[in-house]
């Protein structure tokens, strides 16, 4: 399909407002050039592309970030309390200081900076390339944006069992309107590695996440997002997984004008595992957009997505999920959920389950619902003595709580437990 | 103690009068038995007593230890020492039993001014009270209420009866859907419970429970009013004869 003029022009204006990322090795030049063809092919994101019915690329997509205002996270943050390496990014770019010593048994990590000057590196195998696959069957222009401009990030590659996570914490700190991050990671097989991620890394943040995970191999995501509520994002996962792998990725979401998560998850080996879920609540002028793609290319996987959103005063919530098994997946499971609960009247939230199927011996099932604080319920907790604000709460994390229970650590699932608590907390002043 | 005056309601968006005029009057350290037949009210008193929405008081008041509690919210009646132990509880998917528990006992605690309870004297008490009703810890960290048995679930209504403290705890046929061992060792819970300070409804429509809870005052109710009320002795009247002759009687 030829890109609308409209859509050049975008796209162009958008490419020469980007400053290009310090030159590198041959490599890492060929992957950016070929996705900014990649990107020219498909414009960026419009009004009127199928993908953005619920939500409007505007604010992503125009040359200039919208203002944000720096925001103190105060003290203390979240995973602050954990046994951690911790990998700080300020304003989209890699800070030795503020960062652990990048070590780790069995781990190796280097910021793209450095290895992008490098002539053989292992990540070329995959830097750009698992987010060019992930561009059929639908265009994600913003992800091929990034792998062409972004010029620093983490190249993290676990050959055994990580012995503590990794901790990736964004910072905003200057007037910088926008920063550009991709990070590549490598699980090996039978290698296990649990990364984090928190904190506003800049008014408009465009982030790029591709993940290999190879036989056996087994990968743990827990990202906690917002707060700033000025802040825009739009983030892009794409994981590959072989035989028997395991991918699991949680997303808090606290606020945050405007979020569009993708997640786009290929089963390429046969017994591979994926999870993706998400809890998000947010107040107003909070949209929040989840968006994923499943691919099931491989017998005898499983797949579960398990999306969850709070909303109040007008906020909007979106959920795109697919699930796609393609002929020969046999004996695929599948599951989707997306519910929201809505606190009033003025928020809304759009969902789009989809199932496409091309074998005959699978189980697939997708279900979704917005309903409103159980009126039993809430007299209930009010009956032992709960005001109605708390027990309002009580209720808004009993909700929330089949997403978090997706985390496997019992120490992250009750961390992010408290930081939704801390936050509901907070609101209710 | 609780003090119901021509107490009158209706459901708030139909027309349908629940209740017709009761009067009761509980005095302190006394256990109070409502009987009767179905559709007769009962849950409907208990119901508007705590301040579940749905219903409308056309007239009357209930005073407990002098406050109108008719004009409070549910969580106040609380404050005020009111406690429902609900036929039907609510299971909440997420919320540890534990975590709703204290958070209950700690919200009352706010609500009269008082400090939090520390977190190692809550779990002594929790720990205390929870063996009498045969809770083990298992079940103090389920989600409230999920995947209970009728048992499990009113046992644990009485166990947040017990950690709360109430003075006016109302029993909503706490009975119903449990065998013998499990209705013994609720009453058990319930008697443990019972002191000089602290009254109880218990609204039931067996006299079996009264056998092992024992009422100082039975009242009979029907068509929403309370036609008849006795000692012990009424009881076993009502189980041996059914309602038809008291309510032949009251008319």
């Amino acid at each position: 399909m030829a890109v609308t003029q409209v859509k050049v022009d975008a796209t162009e204006a958008r490419l020469a407002a980007i400053p290009a990322p310090d030159k590198g090795a041959a490599w890492i030049e060929a992957a950016r050039d070929a996705a900014r063809a990649r990107l020219r092919e498909m414009g960026l994101p419009g009004r009127r592309d199928e993908y953005w019915k619920f939500t409007r690329p505007d604010s992503l997509t125009a040359p200039e970030a919208p203002a944000a205002a720096l925001f103190e996270m105060g003290e203390p943050q979240v995973f602050d309390g954990f046994d951690r390496v911790k990998l700080v990014f300020v304003d989209g770019v890699f800070d030795a200081d503020s960062s652990d010593d990048p070590a780790l048994a069995g781990v190796e990590i280097e910021r793209l900076a450095t290895a992008a000057q490098t002539d053989i590196h292992w990540a070329r195998e995959t830097y750009g390339i698992l987010e060019a696959r992930g561009q059929t069957p639908v265009p994600r222009p913003l992800a091929a944006l990034n792998t062409a401009c972004a010029g620093d990030g983490v190249l993290i590659r676990a050959t055994a069992r990580a012995e503590k996570p990794i901790s990736l914490i964004y910072r905003h700190e200057s007037k910088t309107s926008d920063a550009y991050l991709h990070h590549v990671i490598r699980v090996e097989s039978g290698a296990e590695l649990t990364l984090l991620e928190n904190g506003p890394a800049a008014a408009r943040f465009n982030k790029v996440m591709e993940v290999d995970i190879a036989d056996g191999g087994r990968f743990n995501h827990v990202r906690a997002q917002g707060r700033d509520h000025e802040r825009r994002a739009a983030t892009h996962i794409f994981a590959r997984l072989g035989a028997e792998a395991v991918f699991k990725s949680f997303t808090m979401t606290v606020n945050g004008q405007m979020t569009r998560n993708e997640c786009v998850v290929e089963m390429a080996g046969d017994d591979a595992v994926a999870h993706v879920a998400g809890a998000a609540m947010g107040d107003g002028d909070f949209h929040d957009d989840d968006t994923v793609f499943v691919t099931h290319d491989a017998e005898r996987c499983e797949s579960r997505q398990v999306f969850k959103k709070v909303l109040r005063g007008g906020a909007v919530g979106v959920f795109q999920g697919k699930i796609l098994v393609k002929a020969g997946a046999q004996k695929t499971d599948g599951y989707q959920i997306s519910q929201s609960l809505l606190l009033d009247g003025d928020s809304q939230f759009l969902a789009k389950p989809e199932l496409e199927i091309y074998a005959d011996d699978v189980v697939c099932s997708h279900g979704s619902t917005t309903g409103a604080i159980d009126a039993d319920t809430l007299y209930y907790l009010r009956s032992r003595g709960l005001p109605k604000a708390e027990a309002t709460d009580l209720l808004v994390l009993s909700f929330l709580a089949e997403a978090v229970e997706e985390i496997e650590d019992d120490a992250l699932r009750n961390e992010v437990t408290a930081r939704l608590g801390a936050w509901l907390a907070r609101r209710r002043g | 103690m609780l003090e119901i005056k021509n107490l009158h309601v209706k459901l708030k968006d139909e027309d349908t009068v629940i209740l017709k005029g009761v009067n009761l009057t509980v005095e302190p350290g006394r256990v109070h038995a409502i009987m009767g037949p179905n559709g007769s009210g009962k849950s409907t008193l208990s119901y508007v007593l705590s301040g579940r929405d749905g219903y409308e008081v056309t007239a009357g008041e209930a005073w407990l230890d002098g406050v109108n509690i008719l004009e409070l919210e549910p969580e106040e009646r609380a404050a005020a020492g009111l406690f429902l132990a609900f036929q039907y509880p609510v299971e909440i998917p997420g919320v540890g039993n534990m975590t709703f528990l204290r958070t209950a006992v700690n919200a009352q605690r706010k609500a009269r001014g008082q400090e939090e309870i520390s977190s190692t004297d809550f779990l002594k008490l929790v720990r205390e009270r929870a063996k009498t009703l045969d809770i083990d810890a298992e079940m103090l960290k389920r989600p409230v209420n999920v995947g209970f048995s009728g048992g499990e679930k009113k046992r644990n209504e009485i166990l947040q009866m017990a950690m709360l403290e109430p003075r006016m705890c109302i029993l909503d046929e706490t009975d119903s859907g449990l065998d013998v061992d499990a209705m013994k060792l609720v009453a058990k819970g319930v008697n443990a419970l019972r002191d000089a300070d602290r009254s109880f409804l218990v609204i039931t429509h067996y006299q079996r429970l009264l056998d092992h809870i024992e009422p100082d005052v039975v009242h009979i109710m029907s068509a929403g009013r309370i036609i008849r009320s006795g000692g012990p002795e009424l009881a076993i009247e009502v189980e041996k004869n059914g309602y038809a002759d008291i309510k032949a009687e009251a008319v």
